[in-house]
């Protein structure tokens, strides 16, 4: 039975437009409402911003960049500032450089020491993905996956939009494991995870490209270990799943929504009444409390 | 800017199963609609012209298998051309939506 608090934290909590706490503990999420997750002491341990497809001007959104501009203020304005944002990809629409020059220039009012950038298969239709790898090539040796260590927690950036076969979701490729498997080798199973990439790594609708081929594999390798969050873009709204110990969630654009999976709509720019856009959009923060505790905040 | 004067071109649409039977059109323009290249099979003599315009909100690109042909992401309203020199069979995809595949045959 849940205890009255329970019960008056999930009304506020669906009552809220700005948010919601999903605290993770040993694998089990609880909700909270955003408001109280205010007065948390944990420190936030980094944000997620996604799919920001600076060059976008269609109906859905004419001004991506606006509203890019209120997802910085929205992290600028936590009380305490993350040290990490990671970008989970489609920085840009069309790959141009005067598109990822302008997502650039305004991502750098960041008040934060370090942003992580994965691509989205929007940030490299060049050939190669010059103009992605340029800028953003140097932590891989212009291979795209990397790790790195934060706080205790081993982040992982993958890279799943630049092998694809005709017909068949994008894929991390065997290259890609292997090098995973070898980072991952000899690492305590206590160690928080966090695993980020653009495509979804778990398949949520394959008619729509959501998801990854060889996702599974890359499953198998994080298995072990006690905490894992898997962080994507992609699909422009929020969909959640619990496995074991591992959580996946997919993040909100800046830019526009997408429909839900298998709508009559099909995929694509989704134009919603211009009151409600802010509320399709948003950010991610995650925070240690003691392991990694998602929080999606809207720019409502 | 002095207009350049292009020489007017018939871009014909093939039709989908008919292509097969009557005589391929020199040109042949394929529009990118609902995530599809329609029609998925056209055919060119050698020396013609496919052009995709992309009908779409959302950017596709014209990607041969084989690395013969490859455009820029299109947003809605742009057009890539590419001239088709070698007979043969070239199956292309949008790499931003892999699942749209379709392919040109040329002979």
């Amino acid at each position: 039975m849940p205890s009255d608090t329970d019960r008056r934290a999930v009304l506020q909590c669906l009552g809220l437009a700005a948010g919601t706490v999903f605290a993770l503990s040993g694998g089990i999420l609880t909700a909270t409402p955003l408001a109280a997750a205010a007065t948390l002491k944990s420190k936030p341990l980094f944000v997620q911003i996604s799919d920001t497809h600076i060059g976008f001007n269609k109906d859905a959104n004419p001004d991506v960049v606006a509203t890019l501009d209120r997802a910085i203020d929205l992290v600028n304005a936590m009380p305490t500032a993350p040290a990490l944002v990671l970008h989970t990809g489609d920085i840009t629409h069309l790959s141009r450089a005067s598109e990822f020059d302008l997502a650039v220039q305004h991502l750098k009012r960041l008040k934060v020491s370090e942003i992580h950038y994965t691509p989205g298969e929007h940030d490299v239709t060049d050939a190669g993905g010059q103009e992605f790898f340029n800028r953003f090539g140097r932590p891989s040796g212009n291979k795209g996956w990397y790790s790195f260590d934060h706080d205790g927690v081993h982040f992982v950036c993958l890279v799943n939009v630049l092998q694809f076969k005709a017909g068949a979701l994008a894929a991390l490729g065997d290259e890609q494991l292997a090098w995973l498997k070898t980072d991952l080798q000899g690492r305590s199973a206590s160690q928080p995870l966090v695993i980020f990439a653009h495509m979804p790594l778990w398949t949520i609708h394959a008619p729509w490209g959501w998801g990854t081929a060889d996702g599974d594999q890359m499953i198998d390798l994080v298995r072990r270990f006690g905490s894992v969050t898997v962080l994507n873009g992609h699909i422009h709204q929020i969909v959640q799943k619990i496995e074991g110990h591992i959580t996946f969630q997919t993040a909100r654009s800046t830019a526009y929504p997408q429909p839900p999976a298998g709508d009559p709509a099909g995929p694509g720019p989704l134009k919603v009444p211009a009151e409600d856009l802010p509320r399709r959009l948003g950010v991610t923060s995650v925070r240690l409390a003691p392991l990694p505790t998602l929080t999606n905040a809207t720019l409502a | 800017m002095k207009p350049i004067q292009l020489m007017a071109t018939a871009l014909l649409l093939a039709g989908a199963g008919a292509a097969a039977a009557s005589p391929a059109p020199a040109s042949a323009t394929i529009p990118i609609k609902a995530f599809m290249f329609m029609p998925m099979e056209v055919i060119v003599p050698v020396g013609g012209t496919v052009t995709w315009k992309n009908l779409d909100g959302e950017p596709h690109t014209v990607v041969s298998l084989d690395g013969t042909f490859r455009s820029a992401a299109l947003d809605e309203g742009d057009s890539f051309s590419f001239r088709f020199t070698q007979p043969g069979t070239y199956s292309y995809l949008c790499s931003i939506h892999p699942q749209m595949r379709a392919r040109i045959v040329v002979r």
